[in-house]
């Protein structure tokens, strides 16, 4: 058996920044295993720009913000092993792995850092009628198709759902001279961030459609169209609504679900709301010493949030294996009224530094305000113009304040609309 | 006088940003923004818009058939398109790295199209 007082499962952003910060906090043993034949992980296929700005303070494209920690983790002696994939995770710290190279590992690990990301919600997941002819795919395959392996996948597109890869892919192929003729969106608002609506597609005349399904699919070995209808307020098809768009590819962007069949295994409790692990304010899990960061724990807008969680997930796991990392007590978060849950959902009462409460809301919201309430207290409130699902938020909470909460309260974050 | 609304594109946060423009199309003022980015890329939206224009180029011999791209700054709008036509007639040979000048001076825009991947 292998020991390491850390092990990183996945080499992606998440996990690359986690090692990077327990190595820099003192943690010189660490093992980083990822499952691709390199480490940057979902980055790599994401070539447009609009990466780092908060971070590095540069617009970087997927490949280039990766690379920058690729070649931080290549400069340390941290280990890596990739084309590596982590079976199981016991309950005292055992990773098992394997790889053609060194056929079966076991590896005791001091801490863990979860960082598997998460993937997208296949055709399976919704009930659209219809053959299972080629050129149906997830938004995140065709960008693999088009940005790896440099192979079109369609000619004509109907995209399903407006998340961001959608989106993204809808210009995408539109520069490479595919016709995309529209974007349906089930909801009444946008999935994704509002800048890609602009620039991805009103700058080439996408329609955007809202309240909108594809209800089947029509063609057997290849796509030849989709029927598309509008919804009503319960989200079912507006019979007579029903539209055919001709088309011969079919991109899902519906949705992104945190990869966690290795915690659930391990018996780590999730967040019925988020589907990551629950974690306190250095991201540990309620299992002692597994520590979760990025899109496993919570899906991210940006990669330079997930950045900074994974750096304190590194941090955490550093002061875990340094046996600084004591709590006790430990004050619980929860969202109501339109806020649907919190990250981290609970919080060390003694901790040593300001605490960000990240969360989405349920729709879109104008005029609201934002209240934080402890045992009855109004501990903060904030006015905010527009709140979106599609954008994650935040508040920063005190130290001072956490420090002074009685252990075990609760700190409620909720809406109020304004009358 | 005039206002337009916009949603800024520089980076993901996505400001909602104000503009006042004078009858004759000058920016009178802009609000809304956090960053010094935003003022310039609203200044720019209702003058001569731009975008960055990201792509892929082929290469030979690589570990991947393909290179991502990108400009070294904006481009007008409107010249999009004829920026992908240069960038789909190039085919690199391998090694290609992170910076590398794949156009010099794209259509004579006094913008570079740099590789951001190593293939």
């Amino acid at each position: 058996m292998l020991n390491y007082d850390l092990v990183v499962v996945g080499g992606g952003p998440a996990g690359m920044a986690a090692a990077l910060k327990a190595y820099e906090d003192g943690i010189k043993n660490i093992l980083i295993l990822e499952r691709a034949d390199t480490l940057g992980g979902i980055l790599e296929q994401c070539i447009h720009t609009g990466f780092g700005l908060h971070y590095f303070g540069e617009e970087l494209s997927g490949p280039e913000y990766a690379g920058r920690f690729i070649k931080q983790v290549y400069d340390t002696d941290i280990d890596v092993k990739v084309d590596t994939m982590v079976l199981d995770i016991s309950k005292d710290n055992v990773v098992t792995a394997c790889n053609n190279f060194d056929g079966l590992l076991t590896i005791q690990a001091k801490a863990i850092v979860l960082a598997m990301g998460c993937r997208e919600r296949p055709r399976g997941a919704l009930s659209i009628a219809g053959c299972r002819s080629s050129g149906i795919m997830t938004a995140g395959t065709a960008q693999k198709y088009v940005n790896i392996d440099g192979y079109m996948p369609g000619k004509t597109v109907v995209i399903l759902g407006s998340g961001d890869i959608g989106l993204i892919m809808a210009r995408r192929m539109t520069l490479e001279g595919a016709k995309v003729k529209a974007v349906c969106e089930l909801m009444p608002y946008s999935g994704g961030l509002t800048r890609n609506i602009v620039q991805c597609l009103e700058d080439f005349n996408i329609p955007l459609r809202l309240s909108c399904t594809v209800v089947s699919t029509h063609g057997k070995d290849r796509l030849e169209g989709v029927t598309v209808a509008d919804v009503d307020e319960n989200l079912k098809p507006i019979p007579g609504t029903e539209e055919y768009i001709e088309c011969d590819t079919l991109m899902l962007s519906v949705g992104l679900i945190p990869e966690n069949e290795l915690s659930k295994n391990a018996e780590i409790s999730l967040d019925r709301v988020t589907s990551g692990p629950v974690v306190d304010e250095y991201r540990e899990t309620m299992h002692k010493g597994v520590f979760a960061c990025g899109n496993v724990l919570q899906v991210h807008d940006l990669v330079d949030f997930v950045t900074e969680e994974s750096q304190l997930a590194g941090a955490g796991a550093a002061k875990f294996i340094k046996g600084e990392k004591n709590d006790t007590h430990y004050i619980n978060t929860k969202g109501e009224n339109g806020v649907r849950y919190i990250v981290p959902q609970r919080i060390s009462k003694s901790t040593d530094k300001d605490v960000k409460l990240y969360f989405r809301v349920g729709r879109v919201y104008k005029d609201v305000t934002l209240k934080i309430t402890c045992q009855n207290d109004v501990v903060y409130t904030k006015k905010k113009k527009k709140m979106c699902p599609g954008e994650m938020e935040y508040v920063v909470i005190k130290t001072d304040l956490i420090n002074s909460l009685p252990a075990d309260s609760t700190l409620t974050v909720s809406l109020k609309e304004e009358a | 006088m005039a206002k337009r609304d916009l949603i800024c594109v520089s980076c993901p946060i996505g400001c909602a940003i104000s503009v006042e423009l004078s009858d004759s199309g000058e920016v009178l003022s802009v609000t809304g923004n956090t960053c010094k980015r935003g003022e310039s890329y609203a200044k720019a939206e209702c003058t001569h818009p731009e975008r960055m224009v990201t792509s892929t180029v082929k290469v030979e011999g690589g570990r991947l058939p393909v290179v991502p791209v990108k400009t070294s700054a904006p481009i007008p709008k409107e010249l999009i398109f004829k920026c992908m036509q240069e960038i789909n007639k190039v085919t690199l040979t391998a090694p290609v790295n992170i910076g590398d000048v794949i156009i010099k001076n794209v259509l004579g825009l006094g913008v570079d199209v740099l590789a951001t991947n190593e293939v």
